[in-house]
């Protein structure tokens, strides 16, 4: 039997981490609901469990995602994910192939070096003290990175990174003594016994030079021990929940739970999933523009989980969706924020009674501007035009007046309210007998596709006109005008809409590409799920957006959204804001 | 030395014939190649109606002063500032020198086209306050399409206390400005059905009140409290508009011949740029902010640059040319105190 006492802190602290994991998830998995049970049930015996384990494998420990934010920063993260789990791995078959026993306990492999008379050869013993050696190099070159990006986050590709409370501060520190002292303490006993490979027997033999290593390497055990059960101990009441969380998670998330605009157990998962690495707040428009620094995601799932107050914070937003594009756990950012809104609407079906009901005219093609659409006669004209051109059977369904679609009301919370909007003008846009609702508006567009029950389907005005350019309906000229797109946060990251907008506009003008096409697309700082902001901090933010763009000195900023052009054209503006109809319709013959 | 004045609107011409009066060189410089500034666009002034045109001749008569230079069709591209004295090159080649600089760059009218809703550059029968002016000159209102207008909308606040397109502040003509032109078009339309929204009628000079009262008496015009929520087009080119009459609690729809849009005041061009060029303070709201706004109104971040009239806040004319008169009188003490200073020197 392997046994030395030294081995106590780090097997009490796995086992109690364990034990608090196991009830902490058994609880939250109890309370999903009975629909989430049914849907975990049928699918965990699918390929979808076996997908789960791949995206486990690429996002838990390969972070795969962040490397799009920055290579070192994605190195650094691999780093401690795949190189501690290859150290367990390795490790694990390391004790296997030494002591056949497949029951060996846990700290066995963990301290093998101690335990393992370095003299005693065993089937491919030196490759694996290369290998051991390899990973352990390779998660104290992360380590390396991770102080580097503590004094200067820049070098990470990071402008800034998170503030932490002190106590994960306290964790950060313990778990970035574990590798040093697992070093340490190889080190030690290899310069005492030999053993090891080439970073521990060579370091072995250096500290052996001056160092009274007969005498460090055993408390070098201890240190190396109560390390790792410190670090377990602590690790449930820090942001390291996540490392568990979000393998648990990610499961939950393949088998088809979704996160929905409340707060339910899956919520909970989410929040945990977090490992506050920050990589929102420099997506952060509010941060970057206003000096907001309270806001951001890492900042708000902080005081949700800690319970701190967050009632500003969850009303600062603008739910543009950049962090939420770039976040590496895949968290829904924004149905979180909305999850803590308060619906505070006394809307009831009464309210809306006095709205006629509208009998439009029959058509193949309804029409919809919207509010904003009707705040914007610049763009209803381009359509008509282009409707008219592509010569055609449409008819405009709110042209003398329609009903809010509701989103507006969703996004500050009053989702009742938005939700009796809704039922009315899903009932008046089902009437209308058309075969295809066209929106000129991404706000309306994403609600009538996310929530409505509509009898026909439903195309954003650029995914129309990239229809009637395909059957060569219409044929616009190619003009000269250097443009760029601004692609609206209800449109891209909203609705996933990106080709479309890009095939109408390269079809009739010279586009150019931007460091913000896609995802990376800004906010114009006119969202409507903001409603914390002062008029002049949107100014603010708009006129930053807008220098951001006009940096590539375009003869035209396009965008697809009445509410983007708007915000836009507040402030007199040197390069003209269009919509992309408007572009297409002054090129129709 | 003289003292240099940029800008030849009212505020510019009166400034400079009272501190020629009193002895003083002065340089007018004036972009355009007449002075008079936004005067020349308006037809009568409010509330008693006098003409446009006989302000601006007697105005443009006193620059006839031998003490007065008027530099038309200039700018100033370069300003240096050394010791107690100003050095401006023009874009005419020209160098004047001066002891004090007097900013009567004025204001600009609000670009219509940034509030969409209302469909100005896009339907056919919405106009601005100032284009409606040379209609009122002609004494002749059509309709795009020639026809007599039957129902004709004014519409407050256009660019103005609209948090929407950033400018926070009242420019004070716009109200007592509808209230005449709704008069001077019911004279030349007398059966036609006028309308004007507002949010609120500030009818704070003398006279005023008593025009919005006669407004309404004698001329008939409407006047509905709510501000226009959006506009469209139909297909006899008519404007559909959308508001809300708020003492009613009602929605309105109807729809309109014509459309005015009272059009407010935003800092100029010049004002802005100059603004940039000498690094002077701005108030929140974009025009120069000046050191007191009761006491020294004329008094701007930098000691020896003056501002006058509608540069530092939207004025009617009355406030502008008494500004301008406070102005000459602020001017003067500064060259008298500096004069002295210079004196003991030597």
């Amino acid at each position: 039997m392997y046994y030395d006492p030294f081995v106590l802190p780090f097997t009490l602290g796995l086992n109690i981490l364990l034990i608090y994991l196991l009830a902490r998830y058994t609880r939250w998995i109890r309370s999903f609901s009975k629909e989430e049970k049914r849907i975990i049930r049928k699918n965990i015996f699918t390929l979808k469990t076996w997908k789960a384990g791949k995206e486990v494998f690429l996002e838990s420990l390969v972070h795969h995602k962040i490397y799009r934010t920055s290579p070192f920063l994605g190195y650094m993260h691999m780093c401690f994910g795949l190189g501690w789990f290859l150290l367990i791995v390795i490790g694990k078959i390391e004790s296997l192939v030494y002591h056949t026993s497949l029951l060996n306990p846990p700290y066995f492999a963990i301290f093998f070096r101690f335990f393992h008379p370095a003299q005693e050869t065993f089937p491919y013993s030196t490759t694996f003290a290369f290998l051991m050696d390899l990973v352990l190099l390779m998660i104290l070159s992360g380590l390396t990175l991770a102080w580097i990006k503590r004094l200067y986050s820049k070098a990470l590709g990071m402008k800034k990174t998170t503030r932490h409370r002190p106590f994960d501060l306290l964790i950060l520190t313990v778990l970035w003594c574990i590798f040093p002292l697992r070093f340490l303490a190889e080190s030690f006993t290899s310069g005492v016994r030999g053993g090891g490979h080439f970073l521990t027997h060579t370091a072995g033999d250096f500290f052996s030079r001056f160092l009274p290593i007969e005498s460090l390497s055993y408390p070098a055990w201890w240190a190396y021990s109560s390390a790792l059960g410190l670090f377990f101990l602590l690790l449930p009441f820090s942001r390291y929940m996540h490392i568990p969380t979000e393998i648990v998670c990610i499961f939950l998330k393949n088998w088809g739970i979704k996160q929905g605009r409340t707060f339910t157990t899956f919520s909970q998962f989410q929040l945990y999933s977090c490992s506050r690495c920050g990589i929102c707040i420099d997506r952060c428009q509010l941060g970057n523009s206003l000096k907001i620094t309270d806001t951001q995601p890492v900042y708000f799932l902080k005081a949700l989980r800690h319970n701190t107050e967050h009632s500003v914070p969850t009303d600062n937003c603008l739910m543009c969706g950049r962090c939420e594009a770039a976040c590496p756990v895949g968290i829904s950012l924004n149905n979180l924020r909305l999850s803590q809104r308060k619906d505070g609407s006394r809307i009831t079906k009464a309210t809306y009674g006095y709205i006629p009901p509208i009998t439009p005219p029959q058509a193949k093609i309804a029409y919809f501007a919207g509010c904003m659409g009707h705040l914007t006669p610049g763009i209803i004209q381009a359509m008509l035009t282009i409707f008219a051109k592509a010569k055609a059977d449409y008819t405009f369904i709110d042209e003398k007046g329609g009903i809010c679609c509701g989103r507006p009301l969703l996004l500050s919370g009053n989702q009742k309210a938005a939700s009796v909007l809704r039922d009315k003008n899903n009932d008046l846009l089902n009437q209308s007998g058309a075969s295809l609702l066209v929106t000129s508006c991404p706000i309306c567009y994403k609600t009538f596709k996310e929530d409505y029950e509509l009898n026909m389907p439903v195309m954003h005005h650029t995914e129309y006109i990239r229809l009637l350019l395909r059957q060569g309906h219409i044929q616009p000229h190619h003009s000269e005008l250097r443009t760029i797109f601004h692609n609206p946060c209800e449109l891209g990251r909203g609705s996933d809409v990106y080709a479309a907008p890009e095939e109408v506009l390269k079809a009739v003008s010279h586009k150019l590409p931007t460091v913000y096409d896609g995802r990376d697309s800004l906010c114009c700082g006119g969202s409507l799920a903001n409603i914390h902001l002062t008029p002049l901090q949107r100014t603010q933010l708009s006129s930053d957006a807008l220098k951001a763009y006009l940096t590539y000195h375009p003869d035209v900023l396009v965008t697809a959204c009445p509410l983007c052009k708007k915000t836009f054209s507040k402030t007199e503006t040197s390069v003209p804001v269009k919509d992309i109809a408007e572009v297409v319709a002054e090129n129709l013959g | 030395m003289s003292i240099i004045i940029i800008g030849a609107g009212p505020a510019g011409c009166e400034a400079a014939y009272r501190l020629a009066q009193s002895g003083e060189q002065v340089e007018l410089i004036e972009k355009e190649n007449e002075t008079g500034g936004n005067l020349n666009n308006w037809y009568q002034l409010f509330p008693d109606r006098k003409s446009a045109k006989e302000l601006n001749r007697l105005l443009r008569q006193n620059l006839n002063h031998p003490n007065i230079r008027v530099h038309l069709n200039c700018e100033p591209v370069k300003i240096i500032r050394e010791n107690n004295s100003f050095s401006i090159d023009l874009n005419d080649g020209a160098q004047l020198q001066g002891e004090a600089l007097l900013l009567t760059t004025g204001f600009r009218t609000f670009n219509a086209r940034r509030k969409e809703e209302y469909g100005y550059g896009i339907y056919e029968n919405v106009m601005t306050s100032v284009e409606l002016e040379n209609f009122l000159t002609n004494h002749q209102l059509q309709t795009s399409t020639g026809k007599k207008p039957e129902r004709i909308g004014l519409i407050q606040c256009v660019g103005s206390r609209d948090e929407k397109i950033c400018n926070f502040h009242c420019s004070k003509v716009c109200c007592i400005t509808a209230v005449k032109q709704a008069v001077e078009i019911r004279e030349i339309l007398p059966d036609a059905e006028i309308l004007c929204f507002y949010m609120d009628m500030r009818m704070f000079g003398p006279g005023y009140e008593e025009l919005y009262r006669e407004a309404q008496e004698k001329y008939n015009i409407r006047f509905i409290r709510g501000r226009l929520s959006e506009a469209s087009e139909n297909l006899s080119k008519q404007v559909m508009i959308k508001a809300e009459d708020t003492l009613v609690g009602k929605p309105i729809r109807m729809s309109l011949d014509l459309m005015i849009l009272m059009v407010g005041m935003e800092p100029s061009e010049g004002t802005r740029q100059l603004a940039t060029q000498l690094n002077l303070k701005l108030a929140p709201n974009g025009f120069l902010h000046t050191a007191d706004p009761h006491y020294a109104t004329n008094l701007t971040s930098t000691p020896g640059i003056f501002s006058a009239g509608c540069s530092t806040s939207p004025m009617n004319l009355t406030d502008t040319l008494t500004d301008a008169r406070s102005a000459a009188i602020a001017i003067k003490e500064f060259l008298l105190s500096n004069r002295a200073n210079t004196h003991k020197k030597h």
